[in-house]
């Protein structure tokens, strides 16, 4: 006689202690949302991470398993953000010579962008009456998300809530862009590529890349070149600021 | 592919070791992008595997930021706390700071094309 089935409760029990759950979790749910937003013909609402996250999210909470527990697994999948940081370097390496060309128009976008999103940001959420914590933490919101974590770590904000408000913000860019740019009458690709990797960083370039390949390597140079000098620029100019706050 | 990986968990180390050893408030990737870049900037080709290691790991992006997103769960407190700024904070600067890039870019662009056009003009 076969010995009798385990419950399916105990089964997740002893999934969830092994981190084959959380990384498998990840991985399906992500290409889930991929399906779903591929068959929905790329429409920018429905974009893979939003619907990952919200699904992931979903089941976690019903089956009462804990976000520590679902990390241990999805934590191999986030430790690639930091190799996928120095992997821009190619990008950047290969457009170097379009780089050196509109040297002004990308640098000029780039500072105007990064202000406006800080500033703007900042300003409506104060107004709003956000805590300080909050604040800080919305500071790095559009740089991509390894570095703003680090960002937010050196400046005092909490750098968990950060990359929450880092993917809502890529998310965000990445189902508005579109519209943005429609309303603004603008049709080239490499502003439009650019315009998402500076305010939507990741995000926003992978949807960059889906429309269009030179959208793609414009925002893939936004949102390193953005990374890299808000890296080194926004702790430099907190350290500035903090003896007036 | 496996000696590209390599180089990049390398370059990486070395921005953390640097980070670490100097007190920068930067993230280590970012230094290890940075000395990337610079070596790629003195050898006149990216090698294939690193190439191949490069595309791989951008191409699939988005995946990466799934763990960090889920992270929402820990905030539900301070995210319900404070929805509203934060949701204002997000929507609206985000759609300012996409609208302002792409329109001064536009505009940097077409200034640049007309002195290209002065300059290289019959």
């Amino acid at each position: 006689m076969p010995p009798p089935l385990q419950p399916l409760t105990e089964i997740w029990v002893y999934l969830a202690t092994t981190p084959l759950l959380g990384l498998t979790l990840t991985l399906v749910a992500y290409q889930l949302g991929y399906w779903v937003y591929a068959r929905g013909g790329m429409n920018p609402l429905l974009n893979p991470v939003l619907l990952a996250v919200a699904a992931l999210v979903a089941l976690l909470l019903a089956t009462g398993t804990s976000y520590t527990t679902y990390f241990e697994g999805a934590q191999f999948v986030h430790f690639l953000l930091g190799p996928a940081v120095v992997a821009l370097a190619v990008p950047l390496h290969q457009q170097l010579p379009k780089m050196r060309r509109l040297f002004v128009p990308i640098v000029g976008g780039l500072v105007a962008g990064s202000l406006t999103a800080v500033v703007s940001a900042l300003a409506l959420a104060w107004a709003l009456g956000a805590s300080k914590v909050t604040l800080l933490s919305l500071v790095p919101k559009s740089i991509t998300a390894p570095i703003a974590m680090g960002i937010a770590e050196k400046i005092g904000g909490i750098p968990a809530l950060t990359a929450v408000l880092v993917v809502a913000t890529g998310i965000i860019g990445a189902a508005l862009g579109k519209f943005v740019f429609d309303a603004l009458g603008i049709a080239d690709y490499r502003v439009r590529g650019f315009a998402l990797g500076i305010a939507a960083h990741g995000i926003g370039t992978a949807r960059a890349f889906q429309v269009d390949a030179e959208a793609g390597a414009f925002a893939g140079l936004a949102f390193g070149l953005h990374g890299a000098l808000a890296a080194f620029l926004f702790p430099a100019i907190y350290i500035a600021l903090r003896h007036f706050m | 592919m496996l000696a590209g990986v390599t180089w990049l968990l390398v370059y990486q180390c070395i921005g953390e070791i640097l980070v670490r050893w100097t007190g920068l408030p930067v993230p280590g990737p970012v230094i290890g992008m940075v000395l990337l870049f610079a070596t790629l900037a003195t050898r006149q080709a990216v090698p294939e595997s690193l190439q191949t290691a490069a595309s791989g790991l951008l191409s699939h992006l988005s995946l990466l930021f799934v763990p960090a997103g889920v992270g929402v769960m820990l905030h539900f407190q301070r995210v319900a706390s404070e929805w509203l700024p934060i949701a204002v904070a997000l929507v609206v600067s985000t759609v300012l700071a996409l609208a302002v890039t792409a329109l001064a870019m536009r505009h940097l662009l077409a200034r640049q094309d007309r002195r290209d056009a002065d300059v290289g003009g019959p």
